[in-house]
């Protein structure tokens, strides 16, 4: 069939609009908006003694001013713990404006609605806000030490202690053959999306209605924050996510205090207000991810195969914990990755420090996962002289072993059983492509050049699309267009385009006709939202299902006009036919009208629905059980997650004179089960290795012992333009779900996971000594290779030639 | 990040520049190419009174090649000092260190003389002025004076121009007789501000000996110096000249700062690996042009 394109490369549809400027971005939306600025705290810690106003009355063009005590109700209350768990034990969230005491430099104090932001930022500029400064904690080291304490009440800084545990894990390690033990650590990074935060929001003062734009990951969820903090009912709000440039986790946090705050703003003015968050407020304000120290003990036998695990990790997670301990459950369960670990016990403890909120960043927890059970193998490899890819041979779990259950409880709740893959597959196409047998050439060729060559590999596997559910709803149109919708939102994906090629695929339409909305409440009113790479399984399968359901509809009803049974009849490029009788056919559009049984004939194609000239008069015009229409809206709810995998290689190349890093081959196999658009599913894994490659050489949040940002821009901030990201190669393996009707799982993070992992090992097998914190720069390798006392690893303790300067 | 009010003024003529600046006195900002001036503005870590957009003034915007050297005017874009031929034949250094500044879009609105009058240690121009012995041309209510580099960088982001005055030009002089030049940075990411860069000058004599080699550094120390690093390879035949030893010198030379990109430590280190890996390649060209 023409209009099968599942699995098809099928260019982008969005990418037109996209790249050429006539995207609709949240600042595209309002001009002649009032707009917001904010006053945010220039301390790390400290009481407010002393908001004065006064100064800024007088800036032409200022309209409001709003503090902690201007607000009301509910909103007077701190913003709501939207994961509870039993085991945060102590959750804290902040106020949309600071009460009291702020606790990270940028918590928003005071907000200013002046005529444009210019003047909003002249008139907060103005504002005198007097400060105590109290002790500041930085860092999850001194966090632990509880010299000071983030929150009065919490004096050990301890959030909460997830704890997981398979087995009674002292015995074994005990008995193992051998046990190791190390310290590391990993930098916070973040989100970063080119296009900050953005709220627009307008009151309809007569139809007592809401509007709210916000660059969001989960419209219909801020829809409900706004209305349960704004005391308004559901049904007069209304949350769209218009075209949204990059998310990657930061904007599924919700309700940001400016999503409550500029709603608030425009029914109290009774006018259009926005704010659009500026980078500097994006970095102190919004949210980072990843600073974690991690003390494992690993036990193992002759042969490297793991006999017991024991993790503890200490986890940086900010000031506030609004999301809840979603990343430490994600570092805590998917640890294990692709591995059997017959005893397996690990307690991350999430602790608050005077720094920006730690929530789920592209990845979410599974990179520093991912790093500290790719660095126990590559340690194993190196204290038995093995090859590092063996030793994860040796503790993969097989193919015959699906469904796999590891004995864990994942972020949703629910148990961590691996519905299939085949890791010895991934292992053995990831040797072949990056070339893995052949290092050591390699490696001598790069000495003959002056270089210090290393590989390094990270295999993982993610849990992906968690429910608890999304929905999807088709309807055909009399003019034969298809409409889709489901309530997630759309970052910039390619959702258009994938959802499109389901629906043609599903339905028999051609793609051209079928045109998707996404993240808009007034076209769907149920979602959970765009995250832990979750679109394509759930949307993905609810649409389809929505789809399927258009289709028997359609059947039905062609069946009945053209007096032949439904299994004769198939669908293709938009015309309902009997198979093999050419001619005997109806269009899907004809179909859609025939659907609605009407009065009133509006155009010529409703003629053919109006009441005299449908006939069958034994039957009521609309069935019983059935509806008007030729639409169908499906939900899809997982019993549980379902996980993709892959594995990467990295080769890097070191200038012993100057200790610069070079990535020169990065590999990557990757197995998503099957494909929607495999030119999508690449996308997705070139620019999560960008940010891999990012998080492990570049990026970094550098806060000093004030709790100051000191790098809060994207000239200190050194997010990695194209010129520092390698080319990918790619391979693909294909291991469908068992679990979801398209057999498809998710691909959205699985790019950034190992690239810490696979880069660090390359790096040590490179200079030959030990890397214990990433990501890591030039200037630290240089002081990591001249320090007489830096580990050396055993295989470069056993590798003549190697260049380590002394 | 909107900048604070400020008046803008546009005057068509060096005059009328001159007199707004007067005018408005200290407050008052010369603006050309914007690009290190306007981020400042948004984040309000500057706020002037009056911005004095020169980008109408006529006659800023050329480069003259003499046999004598190079003069840049106040409105020539980065990009255009990289692509002049004549300019590279008579200083090769410009053309060689204009291209790390920043990125393409940077160097198509940003200007070399502005960034100079920026006097930031980290521009890759403000170092080349230094290794050249350049000047610049500082135009003020009594007529246009030449100030030579060492009087005119005073400290980080700070020149010696007081009151109502523009820069209108730099001038760099010509490449010596018998010599070479190279310049090369380490950037953490491609066209960033680099962790170290260097700029070298080799000058051989009539038999080919090494008589004279200068060095200038990017992103070491508070202003731009030359060192002159003759003393370790001097008299050497060009071919057996002892670069590393040069680069072992220069180490002892600087006095690098810790930032949170690299420590000074590491900037040392660059300093002796990039004055090796120059002088090799300045010393080749030299030989060249001696032959």
């Amino acid at each position: 069939m023409t209009t099968k394109l599942f699995g098809e490369p099928v260019r982008r549809r969005e990418d037109a609009r996209l790249i050429v400027g006539k995207g609709r971005y949240l600042d595209d939306i309002g001009h002649q908006a009032l707009a917001a600025a904010f006053v945010r705290s220039p301390h790390a810690h400290a009481r407010i003694t002393d908001i004065d106003v006064e100064p800024a009355l007088d800036v032409e063009g200022l309209i409001a001013i709003y503090t902690y005590d201007d607000l009301t109700g509910p909103m007077a209350e701190p913003l709501p713990v939207l994961i509870p768990h039993p085991q945060l034990t102590e959750p804290r969230t902040n106020y949309p404006l600071a009460r009291d005491v702020v606790r990270h430099v940028g918590e928003a104090v005071v907000m200013v609605i002046a005529t444009d932001r210019y003047v909003a930022e002249d008139a907060a500029e103005r504002i005198l806000v007097s400060y105590e400064e109290l002790p500041v904690v930085v860092g999850v080291d001194a966090a632990v030490e509880a010299k000071a304490a983030v929150h009065d009440d919490v004096p050990d800084n301890v959030a909460a202690r997830h704890r997981q545990e398979t087995g009674d894990v002292e015995p074994v390690l005990a008995a193992s053959p051998h046990t190791l033990s190390f310290t590391q650590y990993i930098e916070r990074s973040a989100s970063m999306p080119m296009e900050g935060k953005g709220v627009h929001a307008k009151w309809d003062a007569d139809d007592r209605s809401l509007r709210v734009y916000t660059s969001t990951q989960a419209s219909t969820s801020v829809r409900a924050a706004v209305a349960a903090k704004l005391d308004l009912s559901l049904d007069r709000v209304e949350v769209i996510a218009p075209d949204v440039g990059g998310g990657f986790g930061v904007k599924i946090v919700h309700p940001w205090p400016e999503e409550l705050l500029i709603p608030m703003a425009a029914i109290a003015l009774q006018a259009e207000v926005k704010w659009a968050e500026d980078r500097r407020e994006h970095f102190i304000s919004s949210a980072h991810e990843r600073q974690q120290r991690q003390d494992i003990t690993v036990g193992y036998d002759d042969e490297g195969r793991i006999t017991a695990l024991d993790v503890h990790v200490l986890h940086d997670n900010g000031a506030y914990t609004p999301y809840g301990i979603i990343v430490p459950i994600i570092t805590a369960t998917q640890l294990v990755g692709p591995y059997v670990i017959p005893v397996y016990r690990v307690q991350v403890d999430s602790v608050y420090t005077n720094t920006v909120i730690v929530t789920p960043y592209r990845g979410a927890g599974r990179p520093q996962a991912c790093y500290a059970m790719e660095r126990t193998m590559d340690r194993i490899a190196d204290e038995l002289g093995l090859d590092r890819a063996v030793v994860r041979e040796r503790n993969l779990i097989q193919p015959d072993q699906f469904p796999y259950d590891h004995q864990l409880t994942f972020q949703d709740g629910r148990p961590v059983i691996y519905d299939s893959g085949d890791y010895p597959g991934l292992v053995d196409k990831l040797k072949a492509l990056v070339g893995w047998d052949e290092a050591s050439r390699l490696r001598d060729d790069a000495a003959a050049r002056g270089k210090h060559l290393g590989i390094g590999m990270a295999l993982y596997v993610e849990g992906t699309g968690p429910g608890p559910y999304e929905g999807g709803h088709v309807q055909v149109l009399g003019s034969g267009k298809v409409l889709v919708s489901t309530g997630l939102t759309s970052q910039g994906q390619g959702h258009e385009t994938a959802f499109a090629q389901i629906v043609a695929s599903e339905l028999g339409v051609p793609i051209e006709d079928v045109e998707v909305t996404t993240g808009d409440t007034r076209r769907f009113g149920y979602a959970v939202g765009t995250f832990a790479s979750r679109a394509a399984v759930m949307s993905g399968n609810a649409i389809a299902l929505a789809a399927r359901g258009v289709r028997e509809k359609a059947l039905r009803i062609a069946a009945d006009v053209l007096e032949v049974d439904v299994a004769d009849l198939e669908i293709d490029e938009g015309l309902v036919q009997v198979k093999g009788v050419p001619g005997s056919s109806i269009p899907l559009r004809t179909v859609a009208v025939l659907s609605n049984p009407l009065r009133y004939a509006f155009d010529e194609a409703a003629k053919q629905a109006t009441q005299f000239t449908t006939h069958d008069d034994s039957k009521p015009p609309v069935a019983e059980g059935d509806a008007p229409g030729l639409e169908h809206r499906d939900y899809y709810s997982p019993l549980r997650s379902t996980f993709a995998s892959g594995a990467h290689a990295a080769i890097v190349e070191i200038d012993p004179a100057t200790w610069e890093i070079e990535i020169v081959k990065y590999a990557v196999v990757h197995d998503c089960g099957n494909v929607v658009n495999p030119m999508i599913v690449e996308g997705q894994v070139q620019g999560g290795v960008a940010q891999g490659v990012g998080g492990a050489l570049y990026e970094r949040m550098v806060y000093d012992s004030d709790g100051q940002l000191t790098n809060a821009s994207y000239m200190d901030f050194l997010m990695p333009y194209s010129s520092e990201v390698p080319d990918v190669v790619i391979d693909h393996q294909t291991t469908p779900s068992p679990l979801n009707p398209l057999g498809i799982k998710g691909a959205g993070e699985a790019g950034v996971i190992p690239g810490t992992a696979a880069i660090a090992s390359a790096i040590e097998d490179a200079v030959g000594r030990r890397i214990t914190s990433m990501p890591i720069s030039p200037t630290e390798l240089y002081d990591l290779v001249r320090n007489p006392d830096s580990e050396k690893t055993a295989v470069a303790a056993g590798r003549a030639g190697t260049g380590v300067m002394a | 990040m909107k900048p604070a009010p400020f008046r803008y003024a546009d005057p068509s003529t060096l005059d009328e520049a001159l007199a707004v600046l007067s005018d408005e006195g200290a407050g008052a900002k010369v603006l050309a190419g914007g690009q290190s001036l306007l981020p400042l503005l948004s984040m309000r870590l500057a706020a002037p009174t009056t911005l004095v957009d020169i980008n109408r003034v006529p006659g800023l915007d050329s480069i003259e090649v003499t046999g004598d050297g190079v003069t840049v005017g106040a409105l020539v874009r980065h990009n255009a000092l990289l692509a002049h031929e004549g300019a590279a034949g008579v200083q090769p250094l410009l053309a060689r260190a204009t291209a790390n500044v920043a990125h393409p879009a940077i160097r198509n609105r940003g200007t070399t003389v502005g960034s100079i009058a920026h006097a930031d240690p980290s521009g890759e121009m403000t170092s080349v002025l230094a290794l050249t012995d350049g000047t610049v041309s500082v135009a003020g209510p009594g007529g246009v004076e030449t100030v030579g580099w060492r009087d005119f960088f005073v400290g980080p982001l700070e020149t010696s121009v007081s009151g109502p005055a523009v820069v209108t030009a730099a001038s760099f002089p010509a490449l010596p007789a018998r010599s070479g030049t190279a310049f090369a940075e380490v950037a953490r990411r491609k066209g960033d501000y680099a962790v170290c860069g260097a700029g070298v000058v080799v000058t051989l004599d009539a038999d080919r000996r090494v008589e004279r080699v200068l060095a200038s550094y990017v992103s070491v120390g508070i202003v731009p110096e030359v060192h002159d690093l003759t003393e370790a390879v001097a008299g050497k035949p060009v071919d057996t000249a002892d670069w590393a030893a040069a680069g072992e010198l220069a180490r002892t030379l600087v006095e690098p700062d810790t930032d949170i990109h690299a420590s000074a430590d590491y900037r040392r280190l660059l300093v002796g690996v990039l004055t090796e890996r120059t002088l090799r390649d300045a010393a080749a060209e030299a030989a060249e042009r001696a032959a």
